[in-house]
C-alpha cells in the first residue's frame, strides 16, 4: 500500500510538473516566436526616464517594436553595462555620460553607430566627445560645462582675467562686501582638476595631446611639459595667497556664494538653480585666463549609446538616429536635465529663451571633451593629490607636479 | 485536528503517525483517521510544491540544453531527482527534509558565490580582458571598419530571392544597382522607384517590408555588399535597412591561423595573454578576452613592488584598527552598560535612549556629517572645540588614523552597550548579592564575577563584531576614502585603507582600470585570515565556557 502511494504521489506530481513546464515554455515561447524584435531595452536613469516617454510611444507606434525603459542608477550603470553586455542580459541603449566610452570599447561593449548626414547638426564638440578611434559611437544628447559666475551686486563689470578677477575680488573683500575674492569648490582629502581645469589651460597646459580629429592619444601625457610645471607654481601662489582654499569644499562654495559671500564662482549649470533660489543677481561670463592661452574647460557630453550585442541593430539605430535626434526630444531632455541640447536647432531654440544655457554654451564652444580613453583613469587621483599639496603649500611645484606625472605614467603602463 | 492528541504533537511525529497506519490500536486508529484528513491538505500542497519545483527544473534544462551548457544541466537533474526522491521518499529521509532547504540555499547564496570568486581569481577578468575570444574578435573585425571619408550616402531597400537577401542601392546620382554579400553591385535595371526616385523594388525579388526586415535584423546588419569586384574598394553595410554607406577595413581576421593582418602587413596573434599582439608585444589590439591565468593574480598581490609594500602596511592597520575598535566600542559600551544599570539610578530609560541614538544613523549618513564636522576650517570641531585652529583631522596620516577609529567608537558603542546591557540584565542578582556579602568590592565583583559571566555570551559577538570591522567598507568609505594617499605607490591606496576599501579600489579601479581577478584573489587572502582569526578565537571562547 505504500508503495502505491507513494507512486501516486510520484505521478501527480510529476503531472503538475509537465502541465506547469508546458504552460512556461508556451508563455516564454511567443515572445521571440512572432519577430524576434518586439523590444528594445534601453537603461535610463529617473530624469530622463520621463521625457523618452513619449517618443517610445511614437516609435511603437511606426514601427511596433515596443521601448523597455529601465532605470538604473546612474552611478554605477557603466560597470553594470560592461559585465552585463557579455552574458547577453545587457540592454540595446544606454544612456550615460560620454568618458566612459573608452571604457566601453576596450571592453568591446559598444557598437559604432553611423549618423550619416545628419552628425553635422549636433555640435562638433559633441560629436568629437562620442568619436573614439575614428568612429562614432554614440547619440549625442546634451553638453555641460562650467563657466564663471558673477555676482554682478559685488562685481558689477566681467573679468578678462584671473589676475582681474583676484583684484576685483580682493577689492570687494577689503571693501567688506565680501567673504572671499573668489570660490572654487574643492575638497580637503582631495583636488580638483575638472574645476582647476580651464586655469590650467590658459598656461598652454593640457592632460593629454589631441589629435586632428580632436580625438586625445593616450600614448601623449603632456601634463608634465613646461606649461604644467608653469601651472604648478601658480596654484602654490594662489595656494599662499588663499585664492584657492582646499577646506572650501563644492558645498561650502555652493552656499557661500548663493548667501552673497564672494563675486565670483566657477561652477556648473547644476548650481544656478540655488543660486537663482537665493535671489543673488548673476552673469555668467567666460572662464578667465591666467596664462597667455585659452580658458578652455572640460566638456561633459551625455549620449546614447548602442550595446555591441544587440540583436535588435536596425530598429535600435531608426530609434537612435530618427527618433532621439529630433529636437523635440532633445528639447524635452533639456527639460528635465538643465543642460543645453546637443542638436544646434534644439539649443538654439532654448538659448533663445533662456539666457542661461545661452552663456554656458557660448563658454563650452571653447572646451574640449573630458577625454574619454582608459587612460585617464589613472590619471584623476594623482592629478588631484598634486594638485592639492601644491594649495596646501607643501613641497616644490617643479618637483611635486613631476612626481605625480610619473606616477601617472608608471599606471599607464600597468 | 480530530483528536486532542494531535495538535501536541511535532510535524515529525505526525509525519510518523501517517505512516504508521497499520495498527490495531483503536485509540491511535482514530488518531490516524484524523490524521489522513489534514493529511490530505498536506499531500495535495506537496504535490503542487514539488510539482512546481520540477516544473521550474525542467525549464531550466531545457533552456541549458538550449545553450549547449551540459555540466550545469546535469547537475540541475541529479539535483532535481535528489530532492524528489528524498520528498516522496520513506520516513527513513525524514532528516533530508528539513535539512535539503537550508543546503540548497547554502549552496546557491554562498558556496557557489565563494567558489565563483575563487575562480575569477585564477582569471584576467577586468578591463579590456571582459568576454570570450568569439567576442573580442568580433569587437576588434567592427572597430577596423571605417567609413571612407567622404564617401555618399546611399538609399538601400532589402530584397529577398531564394532565403538569400540582396541590397537594392540608389546612389546620389540617382543610379540603382543591387548586389549581396557574395555578388558585388550590378546595375540593376528598370526598378520601381519611389515618389522620391528611390528604387524600392526590382523584378524577380521580393522587398522585405519593416517587420520583415525587423524579424532578420541580426542576418541583415551583418550583410557586406561588395562595391566592385575588387575588394579593396570596400564594401557596403547598413546599420537601419535604410541608408548603406562604404567602408573598408584596416584590420582582416584570418580564421585558419588565428592572426589578425593590417593593411600594412603587420600581423597579431594570440600571445597566450588573452590578447591578439604583435611578435615583439609592442602593438596590441584591444579588447582582449579572459582567460585562466593561474596563480599570476597571488603573485602580483606579494611581488608587484607598487602593491606588496602597501599591502602588508594596510594589513597591519586593518588588524590596529578592527582590534582598537572591538576593544573600545566594548569598553565603552561595558561601561556605559554598567553606570545605566545601577539600581539606584533614575531616569534610566531616557539615558538609555540617549546612548543608542548613534545607533539609529545609517552609516552612509553619519560618515559624511563627520566628514563636515572634521572639516578644517569650517568644521564644527575645530571651529568651536579647539577654537579655530586648523587642525587636518582627515588629511595627516596618523591624525587621519585616530579619527576614523574615533568615529567608528561613536558608531560602535551602542551596540556593545546593548548587548552587554542585555548579558548584564540576564545575570541573577543574588550573585552580586552574595559577592557583597563575602565583603568583595564592587571591582572585584565585575572582574572575578561578571565579566567571566558576561564574556561566555559576549565573546562570539565580539569575534563577529572584530569580522564586522575588519572589513568595516562604509565608515571607512564614507569618511576619508581610504585617504591620505601614499606616496610611494601608484596604487590609489591611503593611510586610512582597510583591506576590503583597497580590494574595492582595485577591482572598480578608482584611480586605474578595474581588475576583478586581482581583486579577487585578494578577497581570499582577506577570507583566509579572518577565518583562521575566527576559528582559533572561537577555540578559545570554547575553553571559557568550560571554566565556567
Amino acid at each position: 500500500m505504500k508503495v502505491t502511494r507513494t507512486a501516486r504521489i510520484a505521478t501527480a506530481t510529476l503531472l503538475v510538473a509537465g502541465l506547469t513546464s508546458a504552460a512556461l515554455t508556451g508563455c516564454s515561447g511567443a515572445t521571440p516566436g512572432t519577430t524576434g524584435s518586439s523590444t528594445l531595452t534601453l537603461w535610463t536613469d529617473a530624469l530622463r526616464a520621463p521625457a523618452l516617454k513619449s517618443v517610445s510611444a511614437q516609435f511603437k507606434k511606426d514601427t511596433g517594436v515596443t521601448i523597455k525603459l529601465v532605470i538604473k542608477d546612474f552611478a554605477t550603470v557603466d560597470k553594470d553595462f560592461i559585465s552585463q553586455v557579455p552574458t547577453g542580459k545587457g540592454p540595446d541603449i544606454i544612456v550615460s555620460p560620454h568618458d566612459k566610452l573608452g571604457a566601453y570599447v576596450q571592453n568591446g561593449v559598444v557598437a559604432p553607430i553611423q549618423l550619416g548626414d545628419s552628425a553635422s547638426k549636433y555640435a562638433k564638440v559633441a560629436i568629437q566627445a562620442v568619436t573614439y578611434n575614428g568612429n562614432v559611437y554614440g547619440l549625442p544628447y546634451s553638453i555641460e560645462n562650467i563657466a564663471m559666475v558673477r555676482n554682478t551686486a559685488l562685481a558689477p563689470t566681467a573679468a578678462k582675467t584671473f589676475d582681474d578677477v583676484i583684484a576685483s575680488g580682493k577689492a570687494a573683500v577689503a571693501s567688506g562686501t565680501a567673504k572671499y575674492p573668489f570660490l572654487l569648490g574643492l575638497d580637503p582629502k582631495q583636488g580638483d582638476p575638472y574645476h582647476l581645469y580651464p586655469l590650467q589651460t590658459s598656461f598652454g597646459s593640457s592632460v593629454f595631446a589631441q589629435k586632428s580629429d580632436g580625438s586625445y592619444d593616450g600614448s601623449k601625457l603632456t601634463l608634465g611639459d613646461p606649461a604644467g610645471v608653469k601651472f604648478a607654481t601658480a596654484l602654490k601662489t594662489w595656494g599662499a595667497e588663499g585664492i584657492l582654499n582646499p577646506n572650501i569644499t563644492a558645498d561650502i562654495a555652493a552656499t557661500s556664494f548663493a548667501k552673497g559671500e564672494s563675486p565670483y564662482f566657477i561652477s556648473g549649470p547644476w548650481n544656478i538653480g540655488a543660486i537663482k533660489k537665493a535671489g543673488v543677481k548673476y552673469a555668467i561670463d567666460p572662464l578667465p585666463t591666467a596664462g597667455p592661452d585659452a580658458a578652455k574647460p572640460f566638456l561633459g557630453v551625455n549620449a546614447f549609446f548602442l550595446s555591441a550585442k544587440s540583436k535588435n541593430k536596425v530598429a535600435a539605430t531608426k530609434f537612435l538616429v530618427n527618433y532621439l535626434g529630433t529636437d523635440a526630444v532633445q528639447e524635452k531632455l533639456y527639460e528635465v536635465g538643465d543642460r543645453a541640447p546637443a542638436l544646434t536647432s534644439a539649443f538654439n531654440t532654448i538659448a533663445a529663451t533662456n539666457s542661461d544655457v545661452q552663456a554656458f554654451g557660448k563658454v563650452g564652444l571653447n572646451g574640449v571633451p573630458m577625454p574619454s580613453i582608459p587612460q585617464m583613469a589613472s590619471v584623476w587621483a594623482d592629478w588631484g593629490s598634486a594638485e592639492l599639496a601644491l594649495i596646501k603649500g607643501e613641497g616644490d611645484p617643479a618637483t611635486v607636479w613631476n612626481a605625480a606625472v610619473v606616477n601617472v605614467q608608471a599606471k599607464i603602463k600597468g | 485536528m480530530a483528536t486532542s492528541a494531535s495538535p501536541q504533537k511535532s510535524p515529525v511525529d505526525r509525519e510518523l503517525a501517517g505512516r504508521s497506519v497499520m495498527t490495531t490500536d483503536p485509540h491511535q486508529l482514530r488518531a490516524a483517521a484524523g490524521f489522513r484528513r489534514s493529511g490530505l491538505v498536506a499531500v495535495i500542497s506537496k504535490i503542487l510544491l514539488l510539482g512546481l519545483f520540477d516544473a521550474f527544473s525542467l525549464s531550466l534544462i531545457f533552456a541549458m540544453a538550449g545553450l549547449h551548457l551540459w555540466v550545469p544541466l546535469i547537475a540541475t537533474i541529479v539535483i532535481t531527482l535528489l530532492i524528489n526522491w528524498i520528498y516522496l521518499g520513506k520516513s527513513k529521509r525524514l532528516p533530508g527534509k528539513y535539512l535539503t532547504p537550508g543546503v540548497v540555499f547554502l549552496l546557491v547564496f554562498q558556496i557557489f558565490v565563494v567558489f565563483f570568486s575563487g575562480y575569477i581569481a585564477f582569471t584576467n577578468y577586468g578591463d579590456g580582458h571582459n568576454s570570450t575570444k568569439a567576442d573580442a574578435i568580433g569587437a576588434i573585425t567592427v572597430a577596423a571598419q571605417k567609413r571612407v571619408p567622404d564617401s555618399p550616402t546611399y538609399a538601400v531597400a532589402i530584397l529577398q530571392k531564394d532565403g538569400k537577401f540582396f541590397f537594392l542601392v540608389t546612389d546620389p546620382a540617382g543610379k540603382v544597382s543591387v548586389g549581396s554579400s557574395t555578388d558585388p553591385l550590378t546595375a540593376a535595371s528598370n526598378p520601381q522607384r519611389d515618389g522620391t526616385g528611390q528604387a524600392n523594388g526590382l523584378a524577380g525579388y521580393d522587398t522585405l517590408t519593416l517587420d520583415q526586415v525587423l524579424a532578420a535584423q541580426e542576418a541583415i546588419t551583418a550583410i557586406a555588399v561588395p562595391l566592385t569586384a575588387n575588394p579593396a574598394d570596400g564594401t557596403l553595410r547598413t546599420d537601419d535597412a535604410s541608408s548603406a554607406y562604404l567602408y573598408t577595413s584596416d584590420l582582416s581576421y584570418d580564421r585558419r591561423a588565428d592572426t589578425f593582418t593590417n593593411g600594412s602587413g603587420v600581423v597579431y596573434r594570440d600571445d597566450g595573454k588573452g590578447e591578439f599582439a604583435t611578435a615583439d608585444g609592442t602593438k596590441k589590439l584591444s579588447p582582449g578576452w579572459k582567460i585562466d591565468v593561474g596563480f599570476e593574480n597571488f603573485a602580483k598581490a606579494f611581488t608587484n613592488p607598487q602593491l606588496s609594500g602597501p599591502l602588508l602596511r594596510v594589513a597591519i592597520w586593518t588588524f590596529v584598527f578592527a582590534l582598537a575598535s572591538v576593544a573600545l566600542t566594548f569598553a565603552l559600551g561595558l561601561f556605559l552598560a554598567l553606570v545605566l544599570n545601577h539600581p539606584t539610578l533614575r531616569g534610566k530609560k531616557i539615558y538609555r535612549v540617549l546612548v543608542v541614538l548613534p545607533y539609529a544613523f545609517p552609516v552612509y549618513l553619519s560618515g559624511l556629517v563627520w566628514a563636515g564636522l572634521l572639516n578644517p576650517q569650517f568644521g564644527f570641531v575645530n571651529q568651536v572645540l579647539f577654537g579655530g585652529a586648523q587642525i587636518p583631522w582627515l588629511t595627516a596620516p596618523l591624525l587621519a588614523q585616530f579619527s576614523v577609529i574615533l568615529v567608528n567608537v561613536w558608531l560602535g558603542y551602542p551596540y556593545m552597550f546593548l548587548v552587554c546591557t542585555g548579558a548584564l540584565q540576564s545575570l541573577p542578582e543574588e550573585l552580586n548579592e552574595a559577592a557583597r556579602v563575602d565583603g568583595a568590592s564592587p571591582w572585584r565583583a565585575l572582574r572575578s564575577i561578571k565579566l567571566p559571566l558576561l564574556l561566555v555570551s559576549i565573546a562570539p559577538l565580539l569575534i563577529a563584531s572584530f569580522a564586522f570591522n575588519f572589513n568595516n567598507f562604509n565608515v571607512i568609505y564614507m569618511l576619508t576614502r581610504g585617504w591620505p594617499r601614499f606616496s610611494d605607490t601608484t596604487f590609489d591606496i591611503g593611510s586610512t585603507d582597510l583591506l576590503i576599501t583597497m580590494v574595492y579600489k582595485v577591482a572598480f579601479g578608482s584611480g586605474g582600470a578595474r581588475d576583478y581577478g586581482l581583486a579577487s584573489a585578494l578577497s581570499i587572502v582577506i577570507f583566509l585570515l579572518i577565518a583562521t582569526i575566527s576559528v582559533i578565537a572561537f577555540r578559545r571562547t570554547k575553553a571559557l565556557e568550560d571554566i565556567n
